[in-house]
């Protein structure tokens, strides 16, 4: 069987569901990191697959270029927030970051 | 270089004084009260200035050979006495070789007489202060013989009564003065340092001031220096500043003089507008061009010596030269102008000689230290209008001369009559100097430029004499200056006595007639210049039978001068002392105060020696106006006036001589009678002729007169102003303050109600907005993700909803 534009869709979405899941459920913030870099990720196949499957030319790779690059952006200033919090809290407990309660 | 020569010595004698008085002021301020050092320096200014302006007058004589002495005006006989001039240090060698005397009288700019004298006027600028556009403000310098005489004059007067100041002034020489006239709130007396420094300092200034005006060489500069002297004599009749009546004497003094300092602007305003130069001599530049005339060469006169005028027009062709024929395209000026300008010019001498209308400040001047009455209020300041009416006299037109021999006139009447009552010592001699400004102002107002200029010099000579007497009994009678109180005080002051004698003869115009000839009289100074004044009068009503008055006015004057001058003699010398407390306690004052009387007294007596042909007279005259020597004829029927000539005063000349004798000598018996002897009860008389004598000693009433002319009216104006102001201006005002604070509440309340609530409104639904969306923001992550999921999920739903393809 030959891979169709449906399937690599699906292996988006299941990224997609994980990174969600795993943002959503973790309590580490360097987990919630990594499901965000899932959530990136899917979006990036997304977007390779339909430019492969479509006339869009190499748009959706390069739009993938710029989202990984955003991310390693994300992950850098994301990762010195939490090593900070670290420093400060002695953890990294996403639910103890609550200072900023409105 | 003569000219340069000149120039320096005089400038070093008007500008010492001037160092004196920075030095003097500033020193003397931080300087002990006791030290003489302020007054030494300031006499020793002053007579260095004497020894560089006597000097300066032998320089400019042996420069000319003394031809000055020579030009015979009437006769050409050569007076015996013609090598001294005035003031006596100089030899000056007699040029007999001079054969030139026949030359007519020197002119400003005769090219004639240039080349037979030599040159007798320099002028030249000294310094440019300012320049705008094509008028030049600058210090210049004027020599002629006038100047000279002038500068000798005023140093010798001033050095004279420095030295006397220094005795008179000497109670100031202490840390603390009790001033007795001048009293607190609390009736003590004035407690102060005192002020020696200051005094010697400021007549220092008033030196420099005089003498700058002497020397100055245009209007302009004569007007700088005028102020100057103004602010001197303010300044020295304020001395006593604590003194209520002192400080109003110095205003007074200042704002009557300000009232002709008005005129004399306006009149330097049409100076400038039609001639356009202020310089009285030509403006030479650089390479000895003449730039510009003068304004002494200006104004054109025909050879009988009236201004030339445009027949049609009438107005006045200014130019260079008296030429007929003058090119197209000449600036003019109308003659009334010329009138107004000539009229201006006096109008300030008018203020600064207390002539009538304006005389009134100088009696209450004398309110000043006596030594200021001396120099400042009757040998030099007030003559400064006198001498500037000399020295202006090319540019008088026959209407302002008619007019300044009226002024002349009243004034010397006025002044007389009301010091025949007056019983201050200083005030009789303070009226007797209006009187005798009077005498000179009519003698130049008649045609009598030399009458008028030899009468100033010596007046000043025997009034500054006579204040310095007046200065010795009132400082050996301890401050008192009432006459009544007097008496008898020649045995205590016989030198001062004496010296004040011979000012009163001086004055009175007494002499013994020669054998000989008229020319051998003998007599003090002030005989000659009156006697000049009233031949030269007589002459003029000759000329002009109208005008009668010039001549029998001054004529019972010279009467009423000796009566009152012996009437003050008798009063304080003679008789029997009348207060024993202040004949016991009056002394003779020493010598630094009597020197000076002697000197002074010397020149008063003999300064005039020969008359109208002995060396003063002469080099006065020396260089008169060109068109005084012949006189002018009127035009028949024109109206105009005929001023005298040389020629037709000296034919008058004994009749005035004689008729003017006898009324000094009716004058001095009258007062003999009624003040030397007892045959006459003066009180009796007083009473018989109450209503006069309460009108002269009263000054004519014209301090009330001015009361009721200008200060009731301005005091009039004065209150309707403040009625208009109290009632329209300041309604107007409160209205509208109450109108705006009617608006602002209002305009409070529109504030506080639209604005306000609108900003409120705005502020609380935005805070109530952010109150309702403060509870979604928990801070917990998890819970936001939970919000992006559903997001996303509702983004989802809703596309697929609306795009179902």
């Amino acid at each position: 069987m030959t891979a169709d534009l449906n399937s690599y869709l699906f292996v988006g979405a299941v990224l997609f569901v994980c990174g969600v899941v795993c943002m959503a459920t973790k309590r580490n913030g360097i987990g919630v990191l990594m499901g965000v870099e899932l959530v990136l990720n899917g979006a990036n196949v997304n977007f390779v697959a339909f430019s492969r499957y479509t006339d869009l030319g190499l748009d959706g790779q390069v739009f993938s270029l710029f989202v990984i690059v955003l991310a390693a952006a994300e992950a850098a200033v994301a990762l010195a927030i939490a090593l900070n919090f670290y420093n400060n809290h002695l953890t990294i407990d996403v639910d103890r970051a609550n200072k900023l309660k409105g | 270089m003569v000219g340069e020569t000149l120039r320096n010595l005089l400038m070093i004698a008007w500008l010492l004084p001037l160092a004196g008085f920075a030095v003097e002021i500033f020193g003397g301020f931080w300087g002990s009260r006791k030290s003489r050092v302020a007054a030494w320096m300031s006499v020793a200014c002053i007579g260095i200035g004497f020894l560089c302006s006597v000097s300066a007058l032998v320089i400019w004589g042996n420069s000319n050979n003394w031809t000055v002495l020579d030009h015979a005006i009437d006769h050409g006989e050569s007076h015996p006495d013609a090598g001294h001039e005035e003031g006596g240090h100089a030899e000056p060698v007699h040029a007999a070789s001079a054969t030139d005397s026949h030359n007519s009288p020197d002119s400003h700019n005769s090219q004639a007489a240039t080349a037979t004298r030599g040159q007798t006027v320099f002028s030249g600028t000294l310094y440019y202060l300012a320049r705008f556009g094509s008028l030049d403000i600058s210090l210049d310098y004027y020599i002629d013989s006038l100047t000279l005489v002038m500068f000798t004059m005023v140093t010798f007067i001033a050095t004279c009564i420095h030295l006397f100041a220094m005795g008179y002034m000497s109670e100031e020489l202490t840390e603390e003065f009790v001033d007795h006239s001048a009293h607190l709130s609390n009736g003590h007396h004035v407690h102060r340092p005192g002020r020696y420094y200051r005094f010697f300092a400021f007549l220092s200034l008033f030196c420099f001031s005089m003498l700058g005006l002497v020397l100055a060489g245009n209007i302009f500069q004569v007007f700088i220096f005028w102020e100057l002297v103004g602010i001197c004599s303010f300044l020295l009749i304020g001395f006593y500043t604590e003194r209520k009546s002192a400080c109003n004497a110095a205003n007074k003094a200042f704002i009557m003089n300000r009232v002709g300092d008005f005129g004399f602007l306006i009149g330097l305003m049409v100076l400038w507008t039609f001639f356009g130069t202020f310089r009285f001599g030509e403006t030479v530049d650089g390479n000895g061009d003449v730039v510009q005339a003068g304004l002494f060469q200006m104004l054109p006169r025909d050879a009988a010596g009236n201004v030339l005028r445009d027949a049609a027009s009438g107005d006045v062709k200014l130019g260079a030269v008296a030429a007929a024929d003058q090119p197209a395209g000449q600036k003019t000026i109308p003659y009334s102008l010329l009138v107004v300008a000539g009229l201006g010019v006096f109008a300030g001498c008018v203020g600064k000689s207390a002539q009538f209308p304006l005389q009134t400040w100088l009696p209450d001047a004398m309110e000043g230290p006596t030594p200021v009455s001396a120099l400042v209020h009757s040998a030099t300041m007030v003559a400064a209008g006198v001498y500037l009416v000399g020295r202006f006299y090319p540019m008088f037109v026959q209407e302002v001369l008619l007019t300044i021999a009226y002024v002349g006139c009243i004034t010397l009447f006025m002044a007389a009559t009301i010091a025949i009552v007056a019983t201050d010592i200083k005030k009789v001699l303070a009226y007797s100097t209006i009187s005798q400004l009077g005498y000179m102002m009519l003698g130049l107002g008649v045609f009598g430029w030399g009458a008028g200029l030899f009468h100033l010099i010596t007046h000043a000579f025997f009034k500054s004499l006579m204040f310095l007497c007046s200065g010795s009994v009132i400082h050996g009678c301890h401050h008192e200056q009432e006459m009544p109180k007097m008496g008898g005080l020649w045995r205590k002051m016989p030198i001062t006595a004496f010296t004040m004698l011979v000012g009163v003869i001086a004055i009175s115009g007494l002499a013994i007639p020669g054998l000989v000839s008229w020319s051998s009289v003998f007599a003090f100074s002030g005989f000659f210049s009156k006697d000049a004044v009233v031949a030269t009068s007589l002459a003029f009503v000759k000329g002009n039978p109208t005008h009668f008055l010039l001549f029998i006015v001054p004529l019972v004057t010279a009467g009423i001068t000796a009566f009152y001058m012996f009437r003050l003699w008798f009063y304080t010398f003679a008789g029997k002392p009348r207060d024993q407390h202040i004949y016991d306690h009056c002394h003779e004052s020493p010598w630094i105060m009597t020197g000076p009387l002697l000197a002074l007294s010397f020149f008063a007596a003999f300064c005039a020696i020969g008359g109208e042909e002995g060396p003063l007279y002469r080099l006065i005259t020396g260089d008169q106006p060109a068109h005084i020597a012949h006189g002018i004829a009127a035009t028949a029927g024109s109206g105009e006036l005929t001023l005298p000539g040389h020629e037709a005063i000296h034919a008058v000349h004994g009749t005035a001589g004689t008729l003017a004798l006898i009324a000094a000598a009716s004058g001095t018996f009258i007062a003999w009678l009624l003040y030397g002897t007892t045959l006459v009860n003066v009180a009796e008389i007083k009473r018989q002729l109450s209503g006069l004598h309460g009108f002269l000693a009263n000054k004519w009433h014209f301090d009330e007169m001015y009361d009721a002319l200008f200060m009731k009216p301005s005091h009039v104006v004065g209150k309707c102003c403040v009625w208009i102001d109290k009632t329209v201006f300041d309604g107007i005002i409160h209205g509208s303050a109450k109108v705006t604070i009617f608006v602002s509440k209002w305009d409070k309340m529109f504030d506080e109600a639209v604005v306000d609530g609108f900003v409120n409104l705005l502020g609380d639904s935005t805070f109530a907005v952010g109150r309702s969306l403060r509870v979604i923001q928990t801070g917990r992550l998890r819970q936001y993700v939970m919000f992006i999921v559903v997001g996303v999920v509702a983004l989802f739903a809703i596309l697929f909803t609306t795009f179902p393809g």
